[in-house]
């Protein structure tokens, strides 16, 4: 199979005159310079918690790969929106896993994941099931990992049913990151969405079961803050159940101390067998989603870069590799080489030095310019910050909206892949194109002149000028072509002609 | 007195081996399979069968 294709350090067009870094000292500030993005402003030593974890940070999912382990299939709340009986390798969803793992196998598809994608700087429980209530597995699997490869990140996602049992348990774990999906925080929105929950080895249904639920979903938060563990609350929006009640969900939330919030859309379909898809729900429509993101944008910081991955996804954000380690296929003696995994980080270092600084600059330049315009930009990326990826062969684009408040991620867009054998299809070109409404500029790294007149024709400008510059140097320039009175790169978007 | 496990409508979650009193439900070739010298159906123990109790799927863990 391919290599990975997180490329760093390949192009470096950053100016020279940066100003030094701001080195991460523990309990100093960080200036903004460490945030999760430009606008935040957070303490160092969080940083340094968050940086090689994928889903915790934005940045970080350029350069650095979660695993999910699913071991631990039990589960001890039914969700509306779940059924574990069906798994398609093509889908992918949370809850969704090919095969079943038992601690010892995780381990080794651990180790040998490991040795091939240096990126790999977290493992997960996520599903399908709960990593809480299936504790006896969760916790043989970590123990096994952690031996292994001291220096990888846990993490596991919850319900949060049971999880005020293992708190304790978890923080000697050294387990840092905990999720947990919070849908509600009034138990008549839960009878909607929760049919039945098992505790104390009792079955309790309806506004009972919520009520439960809630109060123990509440006490396992409070009891992480406490504990200093970063938490991460993912909310599913549901249309019509608990779409407004989500900015209730956010203040509860943020009262107790999570550290982010990721609102979800729901994934439904009839064929996924859920009673959700059964009966017709339907799902949020992006722009409903963005609507709610951008009003609870407020002090839990939001997350805008997830891609609801599989239940045993592997690699980077957006490019799972999950067929390629199928437990088959891994043998059973797995030698484990750290040398790659070191280097990789050494490079990651530099690369993201040289990136934030760009990124930094960029910002500076878009705010000193005084206007009050606004685009949305769309980019083709396959990692580490750079627009990096032709036109035809991406499946999704960031979006990135620049503003006076500067230049930011604000969701992705997926794409079905356009160039399938080198022939474009119109068909294809025509959804991309419904996709990218609302969009200003599209940057990719090559595109061609038929598609280039298309997108022009709907509005959207599309370029490859910019190819394998940093995403926020590139979005910069033409912020200030725009906007900025004096034309910085006059042949970055001049007619397609 | 025993429960059994209707193998076409099994999720393969495990809840119920997990959930499980008297240790009787194992995984066994390609599913879940009650061992009916084992299975107590919780008597004395829970007020409901627990593999029942906690199964996804409905009428899926029935009196054998």
């Amino acid at each position: 199979m391919s290599e990975p294709e997180i490329k760093v350090g390949t192009t470096s067009r950053a100016p020279s005159h940066r100003a030094p870094m701001a080195p991460a000292m523990p309990g100093g500030r960080a200036s903004s310079s460490y945030g999760l993005s430009v606008t935040d402003d957070i303490d160092a030593r969080i940083w340094e918690r968050i940086k090689d974890h994928p889903c915790f940070s934005e940045q970080a999912h350029h350069y650095f790969a979660r695993m999910h382990v699913a071991v631990a299939p039990a589960c001890n709340i039914q969700c509306n929106y779940c059924n574990r009986k069906y798994d398609c390798t093509n889908e992918s969803r949370p809850g969704v896993a090919s095969v079943k793992l038992t601690p010892d196998q995780a381990l080794r598809k651990v180790l040998a994941v490991a040795s091939k994608v240096p990126e790999l700087s977290v493992i997960g429980i996520a599903g399908p099931g709960d990593a809480c209530y299936d504790w006896r597995k969760t916790i043989a699997t970590f123990e096994g990992i952690s031996r292994e490869i001291p220096d990888i990140k846990l993490c596991i996602s919850t319900n949060g049913l049971a999880l005020p049992d293992h708190v304790d348990e978890l923080a000697d774990m050294n387990v840092d990151h905990v999720t947990i999906t919070i849908n509600m925080v009034d138990p008549e929105v839960g009878a909607k969405i929760y049919p039945w929950i098992l505790h104390g080895h009792r079955r309790y249904t309806g506004i009972e079961a919520a009520r439960i639920l809630h109060k123990r979903q509440m006490l396992g938060l409070e009891m992480l803050t406490k504990r200093g563990i970063l938490t991460k609350i993912n909310s599913v929006m549901i249309p019509g159940v608990n779409d407004t009640h989500l900015v209730e969900v956010n203040r509860w939330i943020r009262d107790r101390g999570a550290f982010m919030h990721n609102v979800v859309p729901l994934i439904s379909k009839p064929s996924h067998g859920t009673y959700y898809g059964l009966t017709g729900q339907r799902c949020p429509e992006p722009f409903e989603l963005k609507a709610l993101q951008d009003c609870l944008d407020g002090d839990v910081k939001l997350m805008r870069h997830c891609q609801q991955c599989r239940a045993d996804a592997v690699g980077l954000l957006g490019n799972d590799r999950e067929r390629e380690f199928a437990l088959d296929q891994i043998s059973t003696k797995v030698e484990f080489d750290t040398s790659k995994r070191e280097a990789y980080r050494r490079l990651v270092q530099h690369e993201r030095r040289d990136q934030l600084a760009a990124k930094l600059d960029a910002n500076k330049a878009v705010k000193s310019l005084g206007s009050w315009g606004a685009l949305a930009v769309a980019v083709a990326t396959k990692g580490g910050g750079r627009i990096n990826e032709h036109f035809g062969q991406a499946r999704e684009f960031q979006v990135y909206a620049v503003s006076p408040k500067g230049i930011n991620l604000v969701g992705h867009r997926k794409v079905e892949q356009y160039c399938l054998g080198g022939l474009g299809e119109k068909a294809t070109l025509d959804h991309t194109i419904v996709a990218l409404d609302g969009i200003d500029i599209l940057l990719s790294s090559k595109i061609g002149d038929c598609p280039k007149k298309r997108l022009a024709e709907t509005g959207v400008r599309a370029s490859d000028a910019f190819s394998y510059d940093y995403i926020e140097t590139a979005i910069g320039a033409l912020y200030a072509a725009e906007f900025g009175g004096k034309p910085a790169m006059p042949t970055a978007l001049g007619p397609s002609n | 007195m025993a429960f059994k496990i209707i193998v076409s409508q099994c999720t393969q979650c495990g809840a119920c081996e997990f959930e499980c009193p008297s240790d009787a439900i194992s995984f066994k070739g390609e599913g879940y399979v009650v061992d009916s010298k084992k299975c107590t159906e919780c008597k004395g123990e829970f007020d409901t069968q627990q593999c029942a109790s906690v199964c996804p799927m409905p009428k899926t863990c029935v009196p054998a």
